[in-house]
């Protein structure tokens, strides 16, 4: 088979000289309309980007363009003193004086970073368990869909009632087998632990469905040849299924990592950062100094230095990634 | 012929089998249970009367009532909050559809990686850090609590959605088709029109409902840019909460009502949702 791009180009150097002589003639006959047309056509790629392109300018570029000059300034969103220039002070004061932003990233890491483990190692673990056939395949599939696309804010409030002491479901579950009832998020040493049981709840079917989908597309003769050779079914996981689904498996942990350091609406509807601090995440941190104290200016600086974390993070494990590729 | 042994072993390697399969179904309902369990709860406590609720344990025989249902969709403005909803998801699914879809195909056709990463980025970027400009561009030219400035924001969600969606169906495309288009003379946007978009009408039904859920589910650019007159779903019951005592069975109620329709489109479209949620270097 020739590849598309071949193929395209060849057609290209067999189309051009048909069709320049007689373009003349055509477009005499056919008018005004199709001279439109044929600008059109000349400028085909920027008629379809365009509206993308302006989109992007507009709402993205130009966002983050005016988020780095307010940085720089001071500004309580007040419409009668306008934003006061005062350099790179407010980044000075992130890293020098400010412990609630090094606590609130402490506290991103940690979340994201045990929410994306547990979540990884479940996820494959079920994946393996599902990757037969079975009657109700289809259905299982459905149903593990169901945490991650129903609304998250219904989500977080049925969990909220969940971790109620006196009404929720947790404490009557723990005091039937025994144990004292626990304040679950109303106690801050455990309340950031009961917002990855959250996050583990909602995105746990994520990596179990992009590895399933991994497992099925693998080519089965390595594992008939290890069958024959004798290997253990632990052994055939760990020496082949695994290495093979691992490139996929990334992929979606990479996209869990980027999403979990920016979780917002269970926070929000659980805790709101509390108590007192314990659940504040950067995210949220952000938030409230922008839209609670209406601290513009130092949010925007906030906010530049959370978005270089989160692309550092991305393009390292993206980088990790290709460097295993391709050793 | 069997031999009486052989016919032995059978029903005992049956009878393995047999124990296997009830080990694995067992199994799979006890991994299972956990992810359900929280549905399972919504529901039930959305048809529990506040002396159930507050009994102070869970049961599930209990008498049925329908009073939250009937205190949040007439005691509350839960139809003008359902049409907000409505009008800026369906808005923005449709806005992000004619920008997002030409877009895609340019992407996939004339080989653009570039516009495709930077619309692809807009799902790394935090979302936060388009809301603190948009806030202050919205406040500035009185558009906070309008349609026109939730459609603009939630267009960040749908567009990258759409588009990236599409890419994968337009680089599918039987390149056949194109051909025969170009040969009869059509031109480049008429090919399109008529010839692209209604063989990749699945496809676009798909990207349209997995936008629509994801502008629905919006809660984060809702919040702050939505005011008393333009309240999504979300925000709204989110605000249930904060009237003095929380009413539990009233909010599942809402819950309910409010995730339901996600759950049947979403279904609908099952086999793309993993690649709508895992971003463009996935297919599910």
């Amino acid at each position: 088979m020739t590849p598309p791009s071949t193929r395209a180009r060849e057609r290209r150097v067999q189309d051009e000289p048909r069709q320049d002589p007689g373009q003349g003639a055509e477009e005499r006959r056919r008018g005004w309309l199709s001279g439109v047309n044929d600008v059109i056509d000349r400028h085909v790629k920027s008629v379809f980007a365009t509206p993308a392109v302006a989109f992007v300018v507009l709402m993205m570029i130009f966002p983050i363009a005016y988020t780095l000059y307010l940085s720089l300034h001071d500004w309580y969103g007040s419409t009668t003193s306008p934003p006061t220039f005062v350099g790179v002070d407010n980044y000075v004061r992130i890293f020098s004086n400010d412990p609630r932003f090094w606590d609130a990233l402490g506290r991103t890491l940690l979340f994201t970073g045990l929410a994306v483990s547990i979540q990884t190692v479940l996820g494959v673990a079920i994946a393996v368990l599902l990757h037969r056939q079975f009657a109700g395949r289809g259905l299982v599939r459905s149903l593990m869909l169901l945490p991650m696309i129903a609304t998250p804010v219904a989500v977080a409030l049925v969990w909220r009632l969940l971790f109620q002491p006196e009404l929720g479901l947790l404490n009557d579950m723990l005091m039937a087998v025994g144990l004292s009832p626990s304040a679950w998020v109303a106690d801050s040493s455990i309340a950031l632990f009961c917002l990855v049981l959250v996050d583990v709840w909602e995105w746990t079917s994520l990596i179990t469905l992009v590895t399933l989908s991994g497992l099925v597309a693998l080519p089965t003769e390595p594992m008939e040849a290890a069958v024959v050779d004798g290997a253990s079914a632990w052994q055939r996981f760990w020496l082949i299924t695994l290495p093979m689904v691992r490139p996929v498996i990334v992929i979606a942990v990479v996209f869990r990592l980027i999403e979990a350091l920016k979780t917002f609406d269970p926070i929000i509807v659980i805790t709101q950062g509390g108590p007192g601090f314990a659940t504040e995440t950067l995210n949220i941190y952000i938030y409230n100094t922008a839209f609670q104290y209406q601290q513009l200016g130092y949010a925007s600086a906030l906010l530049l230095v959370f978005f270089a974390i989160v692309f550092t993070l991305a393009a390292v494990t993206l980088s990790f990634r290709r460097g295993k590729a391709s050793s | 012929m069997m031999t009486e042994t052989q016919q032995q072993a059978r029903r005992a390697y049956r009878r393995r089998a047999l124990v296997r399969t009830a080990g694995f179904y067992l199994l799979l309902a006890f991994v299972l249970a956990p992810f359900m369990f929280v549905f399972l709860y919504m529901v039930a406590t959305s048809f529990k009367s506040p002396l159930d609720i507050n009994s102070g344990s869970f049961t599930l025989w209990f008498t049925p009532t329908l009073d939250n249902y009937r205190d949040v969709l007439l005691g509350t403005d839960f139809l003008a909050f359902t049409v907000n909803s409505l009008v800026v998801a369906g808005c923005s699914t449709l806005i992000a559809l004619v920008i997002g879809l030409p877009a895609a195909f340019a992407i996939a056709r004339y080989k653009m990686p570039r516009l495709g990463a930077v619309i692809l980025s807009s799902r790394i970027t935090p979302g936060i850090a388009f809301l603190i400009p948009w806030f202050i561009i919205f406040s500035q030219v009185g558009w906070i609590d309008t349609y026109q400035a939730l459609i603009l924001s939630h267009l960040l969600v749908n567009l990258p959605l759409v588009t990236y969606l599409m890419v994968s169906f337009f680089e599918d495309f039987p390149e056949e088709l194109l051909d025969s288009a170009a040969v009869d003379g059509a031109s480049a946007v008429g090919t399109f029109v008529k010839v692209v978009l209604p063989v990749t009408r699945g496809g676009i039904a798909s990207a349209a409902i997995l936008g629509f859920v994801f502008s629905w589910n919006n809660f984060l650019f809702s919040v702050v840019i939505a005011g008393r007159d333009t309240r999504t779903l979300p925000v709204a019951v989110f605000e249930f909460m904060s009237y003095g005592s929380i009413n539990w069975g009233a909010i599942c109620a809402a819950a309910t009502v409010m995730t339901l329709p996600v759950i049947v489109l979403a279904l609908l479209v099952q086999r793309h949702i993993v690649e709508g949620l895992a971003g463009g270097s996935l297919k599910g």
